[in-house]
């Protein structure tokens, strides 16, 4: 029962943290740091997966949205900035 | 004025559509229908100590043969629309890359790829399989271009380990039909010992087949994109 409770508290902490950081990600100026935003949101996402008994999940969340596509996000704003300027 | 009163005229249909579903929802206390069969016989029909695996690869192996169809056609959408222009390919980016980064791949890059791989050859037992163990792959291969910026991946080869692990998978695929039960059946090897790292029959060859496609795939765009960087 305890354990459980340590649970849902950890749950609940993430979920506040993932919505801070998601509204940080829309209103932001710097596209940069929306980006890193959008890629701590998928972590926090994978360690929520975790928690609920979905290893399986949490891996392809935390390698795809928060490694390689906050590395191509990284790519295509470099090209844009470039061919803007 | 009216686009933020059909905004939220929008989230309050929304809103009462989701409260509908949240007040007659009823926690279920047993499985029912195909997740009961799944979960009582999952283990003995397929013989994958990941039972994940074991939907994912043998009773939906069909959406998984999609799935990598899907991943295909991004790969290819992308490299149609970046086309590299005639002095993409013989340009020297002069950047210099931080020592830290380059000393740390050289440590960092031959643990990534074994990890990747170990993700996907051992997918029936633990956590993880093909799509993870590529995308793991795929970091690496990152890491690899983001510390020798110059480096120049080898098309060819790409190429054809994508070519060759998508025709192995349907053809292991086909094979099921005349060896077991049906299209993408496991049953064609031998089962082995529930837990053991030669069983599952079919499920750890194709499951390090659709890895090696989807490492491929991701690798050839992370090069595409860094070939098509306009920084000189």
């Amino acid at each position: 029962m305890n354990n459980e409770f340590v649970f849902v508290g950890i749950a609940i902490v993430v979920g506040i943290i993932s919505i801070v950081l998601s509204l940080v990600a829309i209103h932001n100026k710097k596209l940069s740091v929306a980006i890193i935003a959008a890629g701590i949101v998928s972590l926090f996402a994978s360690v929520l997966y975790l928690l609920m008994a979905a290893p399986d999940v949490a891996m392809t969340e935390a390698s795809i949205g928060s490694g390689l596509s906050t590395l191509i996000f990284f790519y295509v704003l470099n090209k844009i900035k470039r061919s803007d300027a | 004025m009216l686009k933020n009163i059909l905004v939220a005229l929008v989230l309050s249909v929304m809103a009462y559509m989701f409260y509908n579903a949240y007040s007659s929802y009823e926690t279920r206390t047993e499985l029912t229908g195909m997740s009961h069969h799944f979960a009582s016989k999952g283990a003995e029909e397929v013989g994958a100590a990941n039972l994940v695996t074991s939907i994912i690869v043998t009773y939906r192996g069909f959406d998984t043969l999609g799935e990598v169809t899907i991943l295909f056609l991004t790969a290819s959408i992308i490299s149609f629309f970046l086309k590299l222009k005639s002095g993409d390919k013989e340009k020297i980016i002069r950047r210099d890359t931080s020592e830290l980064l380059v000393t740390a791949s050289q440590l960092l890059i031959p643990i990534i790829f074994m990890f990747g791989i170990y993700v996907f050859m051992n997918g029936h037992l633990t956590p993880g399989g093909g799509f993870q163990g590529g995308a793991i792959i795929a970091t690496g291969v990152a890491l690899m271009i983001m510390a020798n910026p110059n480096i120049s991946l080898n098309h060819n080869v790409i190429h054809w380990v994508e070519s060759i692990s998508g025709v192995s998978f349907v053809i292991i695929g086909v094979l099921g039909i005349f060896l077991a039960g049906g299209f993408l059946d496991n049953r064609m090897f031998s089962l082995g010992e529930f837990g053991d790292f030669f069983s599952a029959g079919a499920i750890p060859i194709i499951y390090s087949f659709v890895g090696l496609k989807v490492g491929a795939e991701l690798s050839n765009i992370l090069n595409k994109y860094q070939k098509s960087q306009k920084e000189i």
